[in-house]
């Protein structure tokens, strides 16, 4: 059976020019960089070339780049590190922010910070005119993604960045870049935000690795502690191979990154496109184009998610759902819930998303066993939703 | 060997996502669906509903009747929602028409534990949530009890419903706080009660209230 991996925002395989690269580093160099003996240099001359080839891709310079071990720890790190270097105020972020943001701003709540939440449009951009609002002299941070995990809305960080700071110039601004690393623009001057998340596990790098880029002059503390390494901003002797894969793979994302973004773009239009042709009754979450060119979120009227999952499942295809039915919390999306989706709708929502084994064909065999999916558990669904009206239920 | 599943499966806190072989045999290849269109001419003598599409799950049930038996001759459904919600009323049809039809009094009785039993279990999170298809069951007998003017045969549950849409019953929450759920968000994700209508909420916090009192206090 054809085999169709189409969860590429969850995680993605490790290319293997990357593997190549992060091998080298395992049993041959090995060293502790902080070591005086010639092994040990030589880790350390790695990594600081690794952080200036980082730093090439971002438009930065390399003391700016904080090597961490995943994006969820660079999110952290980028808000209860600006709170511990701060005095307690206000911190914003977007409702459709990963869990990573919303857990660690709801715990920074907990201890006296104000969370405020930027609110959406229906396409999941935010609204820049809420935003104004929301930002007052004791905003410290605003944390906003770049593109959403779920429905692939990309934001004009570089607008909401010169909002922020027309307002209030001493506000920080970071925004979690973990989906748009191999897709978008990571020109921090270009964005204008002092702190940047990236991680290895969504760029055919390594898990486990990651990244938060670091304006110069920020104000930021520690939250693991210990032999000061990274600046003295992240201690524990440092994963040279991880970082050696990650490094690799955003070159290697930024190398090919014009000709992937057309390539999935063409990829992921047409699967929309024979979806809404071929499917009745078939909603595109997210905005229509400005978004990731690998998301394809879809919601199938009448039906539930983890039920379409496990059909294409048995089909090869491997995809993902909002529906609280297929979450450990058995909570439905807050994302969709946040562009204001009815729960009704969220039950029925997939995610696709693209990437760089995906090929022509792995689309065609997706497109021709949908349709007998949908159509198959329509067929066992009692309920029958009008647009625009309360759910009915089928006489 | 059921019992060795069950076991397996349940074990785990409810994060387990392994569905028994028989709960994929049925949730691939339900029995006794209603195809579309076959309605018209099927001539149901009850029919029953339960749950919503917002709450995730509703289940539709029709059952044809021999009134000299009282057995249940025959029994179709309609499912909306994840894998073991299909799963478990494509059982709950299999069980309420083999071996020449379940009586009506019998079917009445059949709950969750029943279904689950046959299934070789679930996962423990989902069986609050989508083992709902005995409610549209006992609701189809009652439409039957209705049409055949047998009011007085009619069950309500025997117990007093607080959601009306779900038909979560005060004894579907004592159950919940029995099992440890001690707050109205823990009896929600157990019992989803006020998903599809909030306005019980504050009758479920009484009775949260009330059990906990009851057998914690």
């Amino acid at each position: 059976m054809r085999e169709v991996y189409l969860d590429h925002a969850a995680t993605t395989y490790l290319l293997p020019a990357v593997k190549e690269e992060m091998d080298k580093y395992w049993e041959l160099n090995f060293g502790n960089p902080s070591a005086l003996y010639s092994k040990g240099m030589d880790a350390a001359q790695s990594l600081a070339k690794a952080r200036g080839r980082v730093a090439k891709v971002l438009n930065c310079n390399s003391q700016e780049i904080v090597f961490v071990g995943s994006g969820t720890e660079s999110d952290n790190l980028a808000l209860q590190g600006i709170a511990k270097a701060n005095e307690v105020g206000e911190i914003i972020i977007s409702t459709i922010e990963h869990d990573a943001i919303i857990n660690t701003a709801k715990y920074l709540e907990s201890i006296g910070w104000k969370i405020i939440y930027a609110p959406v449009d229906k396409d999941g951009l935010v609204d820049p005119k809420e935003l104004k609002k929301l930002i007052t002299d004791k905003t410290v941070l605003v944390s906003i993604m770049y593109a959403n995990n779920e429905i692939g809305t990309v934001q004009p960080i570089d607008e909401l960045v010169k909002i922020v700071k027309d307002i209030n110039s001493n506000t920080i601004f970071h925004t979690d870049a973990c989906q748009a690393g191999p897709y978008l623009d990571l020109d921090v001057e270009k964005l204008g935000v002092d702190l940047l998340t990236l991680n290895g596990s969504k760029l055919y790098g390594p898990k486990g690795t990651g990244l938060l880029y670091v304006r110069k002059h920020t104000n930021i503390k520690p939250i693991i502690y210990g032999g000061g390494q990274e600046f003295n901003i992240r201690s524990g002797t440092e994963n040279i191979p991880g970082i050696m894969g990650l490094v690799k793979a955003l070159e290697i994302a930024t190398a090919d990154k014009e000709k992937e973004v057309k390539r999935l773009i063409a990829l992921r239009n047409k699967f929309i496109n024979s979806v809404q042709v071929n499917i009745e009754r078939v909603n595109l979450n997210g905005h229509a184009t400005k978004r990731l060119p690998n998301n394809i979120n879809l919601t199938f009227e009448d039906i539930e998610g983890e039920a379409i999952l496990l059909y294409l499942n048995e089909k090869g295809i491997m995809a993902s759902t909002g529906s609280a039915c297929a979450s450990h919390s058995l909570d439905v999306s807050h994302v969709l819930k946040a562009i204001g989706l009815p729960y009704e709708l969220i039950h029925g929502s997939i995610r696709f998303t693209l990437g760089k084994r995906n090929t022509d064909e792995d689309i065609d065999y997706v497109l021709e066993v949908l349709p007998e999916i949908v159509a198959r558990l329509r067929a066992i669904s009692p309920v029958h939703l009008d647009e625009g009206k309360h759910p009915q239920v089928k006489q | 060997m059921t019992k060795q599943i069950d076991t397996d499966i349940r074990d785990q806190k409810g994060r387990s996502w392994i569905y028994s072989d028989i709960v994929k045999e049925h949730f691939f290849s339900p029995q006794n669906l209603f195809m579309p269109g076959e309605e018209k001419d099927y001539k149901a003598d009850g029919m029953g509903f339960v749950g919503s599409p917002a709450c995730g799950d509703m289940m539709k049930m029709w059952i044809k009747v021999d009134p000299k038996t009282e057995k249940i001759i025959d029994c179709k459904w309609q499912t909306f929602g994840c894998a073991s919600a299909i799963a478990s009323t494509s059982m709950l049809s299999v069980m309420a028409s083999e071996k020449g039809g379940l009586s009506l009094d019998k079917a009445m009785e059949l709950r969750p534990q029943n279904i689950l039993e046959r299934l070789g279990g679930l996962p423990n999170r989902k069986i609050h949530c989508s083992v709902l298809g005995d409610k549209a069951l006992r609701a189809a007998i009652n439409d039957y009890f209705k049409k055949t003017k047998q009011y007085d045969r009619i069950i309500i549950e025997g117990a007093k419903i607080i959601d009306n849409v779900l038909k979560v019953t005060d004894k579907d929450i004592e159950e919940a706080v029995l099992e440890g759920a001690d707050t109205l968000e823990k009896v929600q994700e157990k019992t989803k009660v006020g998903t599809g209508d909030p306005s019980c909420l504050p009758d479920v916090e009484q009775l949260i209230k009330f059990y906990k009192d009851k057998y914690y206090n």
